[in-house]
């Protein structure tokens, strides 16, 4: 798993996902779950061609903002099991 | 909070709630006006023999009291829209706090960073210590700075529950499935009260919210408050 104190911006800095235009109404559900399948995929293309997952960070930040944690516990556990249903 | 018996408005925490006591001063007069003009009009017509020719038969009159009601209702919704998209307005936040219903209390999810989960139970009448209130304080509190745009996340585990801070001007269903955002900004330090909004079973009017505002500057400081 990434480092999240890698993430971190210097104290006294807050920051937290911004306004994405893709997403612009109240349900933020599907903001959420992009970013999830987006750092998964980012992941999986990146480890493939052997280069640093530093740049998939991004991704995680914002999902781990946005997303209810039991949520990504429950998509993480179908991951592993291989009975996730989104494309990845 | 609310004061016993009251039945106003509270005051204003955010600049949107402020906004909504003017707009609800502005239409709540218009109001007045109309249902004392009406009674006015409605006692006179019931107190006399006479028969008033001025209105009957009356097509200009008859004209008049047809637009002048539909004026009124264009001079109320307009400055109701104007507060509609300004709450609707991208506002750059600088905190994402998510709130989950359960059946009968709220979890908060402190997670831009770090993980700081907790849930937030009311406190039992038994355990309630001299001072604290009834039915609505909590054994842990939301703890957010002030002054700072903050974006609420707000789901529920099981059925609709709605989590509302009337001061804040803030009412927003937990929907299950659902990711409702809402955003605000509070303007003074305080302790601020609510109450689930839905129905949602058995301990409905027993699952409080409170928040607990406090300078950015301590805020960041670290966690405030025990688990």
């Amino acid at each position: 798993m990434l480092d999240v104190e890698a993430q971190e911006p210097p104290k006294g800095k807050w920051s937290t996902p911004p306004f994405d235009p893709r997403f612009p109404s109240q349900n933020q559900i599907r903001n959420c779950y992009q970013n999830f399948l987006d750092y998964h995929r980012c992941l999986k293309t990146r480890t493939r061609r052997g280069k640093s997952t530093q740049p998939c960070e991004y991704y995680f930040r914002v999902y781990h903002s946005l997303c209810p944690i039991s949520w990504v516990e429950s998509w993480n556990e179908q991951i592993k099991n291989g009975i996730f249903a989104g494309k990845i | 909070m609310a004061h016993a018996a009251q039945v106003g408005l509270q005051d204003a925490t955010s600049p949107i709630m402020e906004e909504l006591i003017t707009f609800h001063d502005h239409a709540l007069m218009i109001i007045f006006l109309i249902c004392f003009l009406v009674l006015y009009a409605l006692f006179l017509t019931l107190t006399t023999k006479l028969t008033n020719t001025n209105i009957s038969d009356a097509q200009e009159m008859e004209t008049v009291w047809t637009t002048l009601p539909a004026i009124i209702l264009v001079l109320i919704a307009l400055p109701s829209l104007r507060i509609l998209y300004m709450t609707d307005e991208v506002n750059d936040p600088s905190l994402t706090i998510k709130s989950i219903g359960h059946q009968w209390y709220w979890t908060y999810e402190y997670t831009d960073y770090g993980g700081l989960i907790f849930n937030s139970y009311m406190l039992p009448p038994l355990f309630l210590e001299p001072g604290d209130l009834r039915l609505l304080d909590v054994d842990n509190r939301v703890v957010l700075p002030i002054e700072t745009p903050i974006r609420m996340m707000i789901t529920s585990q099981d059925v609709l529950h709605s989590w509302a801070v009337p001061t804040l001007g803030l009412k927003t269903d937990a929907i299950p499935g659902r990711l409702n955002q809402t955003t605000f900004t509070a303007t003074r330090p305080g302790v601020y009260y609510g109450q689930c909004s839905e129905i949602c079973g058995a301990n409905h009017s027993f699952m409080p919210i409170v928040l607990e505002l406090i300078p950015l500057k301590i805020f960041e400081m670290g966690p405030v408050f025990t688990l």
